[in-house]
């Protein structure tokens, strides 16, 4: 089962290997990313595709099935300011929280919908497949009722999400811009100081 | 309805085993209707060959890497018949549900599409969801039982598989003009200087060609800032829905820092211009647009249906800023001109919103169509036959001659009719119908509106120059 695992969250994961399995169920196998992404590259198993060991930049995957967002492999440089280390956790954070927030948005969707639908038919008095074994589908007036009931009823959760998702994204963006012009500063600098020993 | 490849090998190829089919089919096929429509209805556009011809090319690529991969659908049949009846709402990614207890194991690698329902165990997979995203992620529940017929992928021809679409989140400068024109809407950019170039045309001043390409320049960067502005925005909700899964920044080929750049890069120059080089007016008209579309009418999308009205309003300031670029002041005509886009964003907006309804819920969006259906017919309605009005009041304004109305008549009345058929059945027959008709609808009027333009008449000037000047003003340039 370890082992299954294992070998389900490193699918999910391809550039690290895992040594040590993480407590893993659909939802939590994100939750250890935080874990991963702090963990130094280790050797990667034989297929060319994955990403090498001295990979220099971020590596972001395929979309997620439950949340459709897509993971982001975090690249750790040597010397990784406090300032890069902020970001990068930040952004994982965030990366975290997203699908969390989608997951379970989708789920409950999904979930709601195949209750609304089975009470609807079981109201027509339907079963749920028609004789030839196929599902009934319902007007989409009445899948109307059960889309406006829905934003209805997780509104609060939206605004407060969208609220939430702003703020973040925008710190995001800020931190990047200081970064990149930390580390064009630094470059500059260093040419200065290489030129004038240089001249010496 | 045309049956496209893409149909058929749906059907015949478990989605489930791909899931860039899984992306593409829906997109495929909904583009490929939505294309053979629109080439039923101008066949000389050649937007929609080349779309044709691409969707193909792509098709085909995709599709020489999975023949060796087929797992054929447990019920094709019953998922083709489902699908033709189908559309884009259908299509939906279905998250299957997360039973702890019962994951996914690599020992059953049967990629199914298993219906979503808790404590169901189908025993024949359901045929509708026909678009349930696989992966070889824990999670998914594989409860089929059946045996297959197929032969099966193993567990590291998955993971090669998944691992081949990780990619390097690195900015490949080969792609980036792409890149940027799928961050600006280009297409939609087209549109929108197009609409300021009608305002711009019906202004009753001479024709100035250079002002003309500086305003139109203005503009089209103007629209390109605030429409990456707004998908910097919104990654997680474009991730969720069909329609935007794949714009650049959800697929990581640029970082949201390079969209903001981007952004900021367009505006600038393009407000700037506008300003200094056209009149202080239209800069300010580009800059409030640019803020009511990515300040207002973008979060508002997901708090109240208000938004499709703020939304009617940035669509209804390009001709107006044509108008102003012109003629330096906002005149009735501006007006007029704007209140034409106005109105006809409401019919285009709420057809096309009426068959994304399970998407725009699902993202949490706030939408007339979700929200308040009866409205949403009602609006659409009026505000098609407010167009048939506002034909009236051109020849009054002194914008057109008296011809106008007449001879705009039977488009309006002929989406009207639409509108009117879309609010007594609204079924997803009569939506997608007005939306179409909307989409050729709004450039016929503004052709014809140009057509009619009402001559100018200089009063200083002997008769026969006056008309000369009149012809001149009135020819397309």
């Amino acid at each position: 089962m370890a082992s299954k695992t294992t070998a389900a969250a490193w699918r999910m994961f391809s550039p690290f290997t895992l040594h040590s399995p993480c407590s893993i169920s659909a939802l939590n196998i994100r939750q250890c990313s935080s874990k991963l992404a702090t963990k130094q590259d280790t050797t990667p198993k034989g297929s060319p595709f994955r990403p090498a060991v001295s990979s220099t930049h971020d590596w972001i995957g395929p979309p997620n099935p439950l949340s459709n967002l897509r993971p982001i492999v975090y690249h750790i440089p040597e010397n990784e300011s406090d300032l890069q280390k902020r970001l990068r956790h930040l952004r994982q954070e965030t990366e975290d929280w997203n699908h969390d927030f989608w997951t379970k948005q989708n789920f409950s969707f999904t979930k709601q919908k195949e209750e609304f639908i089975i009470s609807q038919l079981k109201a027509e008095g339907l079963t749920l497949r028609d004789e030839e074994g196929r599902r009934r589908s319902l007007d989409s007036e009445v899948m109307a009722v059960f889309y406006k009931g829905f934003l209805d009823t997780n509104g609060v959760r939206h605004s407060s999400y969208n609220n939430e998702w702003y703020r973040r994204n925008f710190t995001i963006t800020m931190l990047m811009a200081r970064v990149a012009l930390r580390n064009i500063w630094r470059t500059v600098t260093k040419r200065n100081d290489n030129n004038s020993t240089s001249a010496t | 309805m045309y049956k496209t490849p893409c149909c058929r090998l749906s059907g015949l190829v478990g989605l489930s085993v791909k899931q860039k089919l899984v992306l593409n089919v829906p997109q495929c096929n909904q583009s490929a209707r939505n294309l053979i429509q629109l080439h039923r209805r101008d066949p000389s556009n050649w937007l929609t060959y080349q779309h044709l011809i691409f969707l193909k090319r792509q098709y085909v690529i995709k599709n020489s890497e999975l023949h060796q991969r087929a797992i054929p659908k447990q019920a094709p049949a019953l998922t083709i018949v489902n699908e033709r009846e189908d559309t884009i709402e259908r299509r939906v990614q279905r998250i299957p549900t997360i039973d702890p207890a019962d994951r996914h194991t690599v020992s059953q690698p049967e990629d199914v599409n298993s219906e979503a329902q808790p404590g169901i165990s189908t025993l024949k997979p359901v045929a509708e969801d026909a678009a349930e995203q696989r992966d070889s992620v824990s999670g998914t529940v594989g409860t089929s039982h059946e045996t297959p017929h197929v032969h099966v992928e193993t567990d590291k021809a998955k993971e090669e598989r998944l691992d081949r679409q990780w990619k390097q989140l690195k900015v490949i400068v080969a792609d980036l003009p792409d890149v940027y024109a799928k961050l600006a809407k280009i297409k939609l950019t087209a549109l929108v200087v197009t609409s300021a170039a009608a305002g711009f045309a019906m202004a009753p001043v001479p024709f100035d060609p250079l002002l003309f390409f500086v305003s139109s320049l203005g503009i089209g960067l103007a629209s390109c800032t605030a429409n990456t502005i707004n998908q910097f925005f919104e990654v997680p909700f474009d991730s969720n829905m069909n329609r935007t899964k794949n714009r650049p920044l959800v697929r990581g080929q640029i970082s949201p820092l390079h969209a903001v750049s981007f952004a900021l890069a367009c505006g600038i120059p393009g407000v700037a211009l506008l300003t200094l080089a056209v009149n202080p007016l239209t800069g300010f008209l580009g800059a409030l647009n640019i803020f009511l579309y990515t300040c207002c009418y973008t979060p508002l999308k997901r708090l109240s249906i208000t938004n499709t009205w703020v939304g009617a309003v940035v669509g209804a300031l390009p001709p107006v800023m044509g108008w102003t670029a012109a003629t330096g002041c906002l005149g009735q005509g501006a007006l007029l001109m704007g209140g034409f886009l106005y109105c006809w964003q409401f019919p285009h907006f709420n057809a096309l919103s009426w068959n994304l309804r399970e998407d725009y819920s699902r993202g949490g969006y706030r939408m007339m169509s979700v929200t308040h259906p009866s409205m949403c017919k009602r609006v659409a309605l009026r505000h098609s036959l407010g167009l048939i009005g506002l034909s009236t009041l051109a020849p009054v304004l002194d914008v057109t001659t008296w011809t106008f109305p007449i001879i705009s008549l039977p488009i309006n009345l002929y989406i009207s009719y639409l509108a009117f058929r879309f609010y007594r059945e609204g079924d997803r027959g009569s939506a997608r119908k007005l939306f179409f008709c909307s989409l050729w609808h709004l450039p016929m009027l503004l052709l014809l509106a140009f057509t009619c333009k009402k001559p100018r008449r200089d009063p200083e000037e002997p008769p026969a120059a006056a008309l000369a000047l009149a012809l001149q003003s009135s020819l397309p340039s």
